[in-house]
């Protein structure tokens, strides 16, 4: 079935198919979520060496890593809406960038909660906790760019061109604060002992990685869908939603 | 580049300007000792990260003054319809802000150094670094700038855009001089903040030449 | 030759005009006229090329102004609300950096010249936050006496202005269209020009 791909690029078409897929991308989220849990709390077996505190890496390694990720998705699109002047481009960038911050909350503070019981402090200055804490910086000035902007279009092209410069950056801050870190090794604790897993605990994270790809996907149609809402009001086709009642 | 003539003809007809971002400088810096007190081989390993942060604080500062009071009396307007390349001159505007804001920091470093008892070489080493990430700053900056040209808050939301991305410069800016404190060489330090300087020459002046065609839409 | 070709304008969700069609020729007036708000400067700011039609194109000589940037910026003068004039320099210098900012460089005397046909002789060093907001206008308009463009883009050039300047600004745009100059501006003042064409453009 050959699919005609730039239908769904118009905000009027992608709204109601946004609109079939969130309810799937949902149910799938919970399973797997429900399923990662399980295999991390129940069946992956106690660490050797951290105890049960290690459990927290099946929230922590995939919120790290969605967080690193999305920005990274979201400079896309930013950048494709600049480039094409694709309205729907730079709204699903503006869409990710709060499920991209809220990633990277949670892994900062799951990484003190980790942090407490093994180094015995809330927070080190290691380079990846470090790094993690800059990338929130990125986001939040990235949503405070647009959210001081008020025509939208200015937003969005504002809004791209700063996330470009930092997805051009990640990688030199990333290595700036990876050799501050080897420079100043006396004063924290490493975390690269890579310690072998177990395959369950591996399987467990893989699920959970699933998991909170499949949230992030329904949580950000649901967002785009509101923002093509506010943006379209004053076209026929959200009227026409508005008079029969169907939001959705 | 007459426009870096210009800039800094309108500087020098507002010179408080200029002093007021290099007392802001020196201020911030006299704190610290004032706060974690004045003991000396303290205050040594402290020296190069708190000029280096003041500096930083200080260019962000003037930051506003790059492109808004030409936004507000239309000359901005006027150089994004010039036949000549925006983002030339967008580099002669950084150029200009640099060497009104960055060259005094640079200058005054070692007299604050001397306050924080840094040994000769260090001074050295603190004014080499300066010298060459100020210009850094003031090019990064420039994107902050005209990004929030004309926006409610505009002053506060800059330093959200741009403190995150002088990160690099502050590492290995303050990080030369601890390398020389500690007896260990510091010329990899400075080739990379040199790197900076050219990555960020070449692209940086696009990038607000662009920010700005965007905010004066 | 300037053209434009169904244009429209959106500002935030209100659509201020749409389907905008003209073609202005070599010695063409184009007197652009309607209520306050009904879009007259956001025409003109994307006539110059500041910013984009949300519809439509905008040519010159039959290529896009968008292609050719430079080129274009190169024949088109555009005075605007704003002045254009820095408050803490002199009148000369004013003059002779937006003129090379425009791309051509004038001598002392050039300047001088143009500043005292706009009756501003005598006050080319004074700084221009001394001067009334008549005699700004007027700096910011002894740049079309330098300029050597052919298009002249002008926003409301006659506000502030006395008789004697009105007068003057209508013989400037008579010799410039004489010329086979073009000349596209907004005016709420009557001004009686007369041109080789005259197009009126009305926004509703």
């Amino acid at each position: 079935m050959a699919i005609n791909w730039f239908k769904y690029s118009s905000p009027a078409s992608f709204y109601s198919l946004a609109g079939k897929m969130i309810p799937i991308f949902v149910f799938v989220a919970l399973i797997l979520l429900a399923a990662g849990l399980y295999v991390g709390f129940f069946v992956a077996p106690t660490d050797f060496q951290q105890g049960e505190a290690y459990r927290i890496i099946f929230i922590h390694v995939p919120a790290a890593w969605m967080s690193m990720f999305l920005y990274v998705v979201m400079a896309f699109w930013a950048g494709i809406g600049l480039a094409f002047n694709t309205r729907l481009s730079s709204m699903l960038a503006t869409a990710i960038a709060p499920t991209g911050a809220m990633f990277t909350f949670i892994a900062l503070w799951t990484g003190a909660l980790w942090g407490k019981p093994m180094w015995g402090t809330w927070w080190v200055w290691d380079a990846r906790l470090t790094s993690e804490l800059i990338l929130f910086f990125l986001y939040i000035g990235f949503m405070s760019l647009q959210a001081a902007i008020d025509d939208p279009r200015r937003a969005d092209k504002a809004g791209a061109i700063i996330a470009l410069v930092g997805v051009v950056n990640i990688p030199i801050i990333y290595f700036s604060v990876q050799w501050w870190n080897t420079l100043h090794q006396g004063a924290s604790v490493s975390v690269n002992q890579a310690p072998a897993m177990a395959s369950t605990m591996l399987t467990g994270m893989l699920i959970m990685v699933l998991a909170s790809w499949m949230y992030s996907i329904a949580i950000i149609l649901k967002r785009t869908r509101i923002i093509i809402l506010e943006r379209e009001s004053h076209t026929a086709w959200v009227a026409e939603l508005q008079k029969k009642g169907v939001m959705r | 580049m007459w426009i870096i003539k210009r800039d800094l003809l309108l500087a020098m007809r507002r010179q408080s300007d200029v002093l007021t971002t290099l007392f802001f400088f020196i201020i911030v810096v006299s704190l610290f000792p004032l706060s974690v007190g004045p003991e000396m081989n303290m205050l040594r390993t402290m020296a190069p990260g708190v000029v280096w942060v003041a500096a930083l604080l200080a260019s962000m500062l003037s930051l506003g003054r790059m492109f808004s009071n030409d936004y507000l009396d239309g000359t901005l307007e006027q150089m994004l319809l010039s036949p000549q390349s925006l983002s030339l001159l967008v580099l002669g505007k950084a150029l200009a802000h640099w060497l009104v804001t960055g060259v005094p920091l640079v200058l005054m470093a070692p007299v604050l150094g001397i306050q924080y008892d840094l040994p000769v070489e260090a001074l050295f080493v603190l004014t080499t670094a300066l010298l060459l990430g100020t210009p850094v700053l003031s090019l990064i900056g420039a994107i902050g700038a005209a990004l929030t040209l004309g926006l409610r808050g505009g002053g506060v939301l800059v330093s959200l855009l741009v403190l995150p991305l002088y990160i690099p410069v502050l590492i290995f800016g303050a990080g030369a001089v601890e390398a020389n404190m500690a007896g260990v060489g510091f010329d990899a330090h400075l080739s990379l903040i040199g790197a900076f300087l050219l990555v960020s020459l070449v692209f940086a002046p696009w990038a607000a030449a662009s920010s700005l065609r965007v905010s004066l839409e | 030759m300037l053209q434009g070709i169904s244009l429209a304008c959106v500002r935030g969700d209100r659509e201020l005009f749409k389907d905008i069609n003209f073609s202005l020729e070599a010695g063409g007036l184009m007197q652009v006229r309607g209520p306050n708000g009904s879009g007259k400067t956001s025409l003109l700011r994307m006539l110059c090329g500041l910013s984009n039609p949300a519809a439509g194109e905008i040519l010159w000589s039959g290529t896009s102004i968008r292609s050719l940037n430079g080129d274009y910026f190169a024949a088109m003068t555009y005075i605007g609300h704003l002045s254009g004039t820095k408050d803490d320099l002199t009148v000369i210098e004013n003059l002779r950096i937006s003129s090379a900012l425009a791309g051509f460089e004038i001598n002392d005397d050039q300047a001088s010249e143009a500043l005292g046909y706009m009756g501003l002789g005598g006050r080319e060093a004074l700084p221009v936050k001394v001067l009334s907001q008549g005699q700004r206008r007027r700096v910011a308009l002894a740049r079309l006496l330098v300029s050597k463009t052919a298009l002249w883009i002008l926003d409301e050039p006659l506000v502030a202005l006395d008789v004697m300047a009105v007068k003057l600004i209508q013989e400037l745009l008579e010799q410039h269209l004489k010329q086979d100059g073009m000349v596209v501006m907004t005016t709420h003042q009557e001004i009686d020009l007369t041109a080789a064409s005259t197009t009126q453009l009305h926004l509703a």
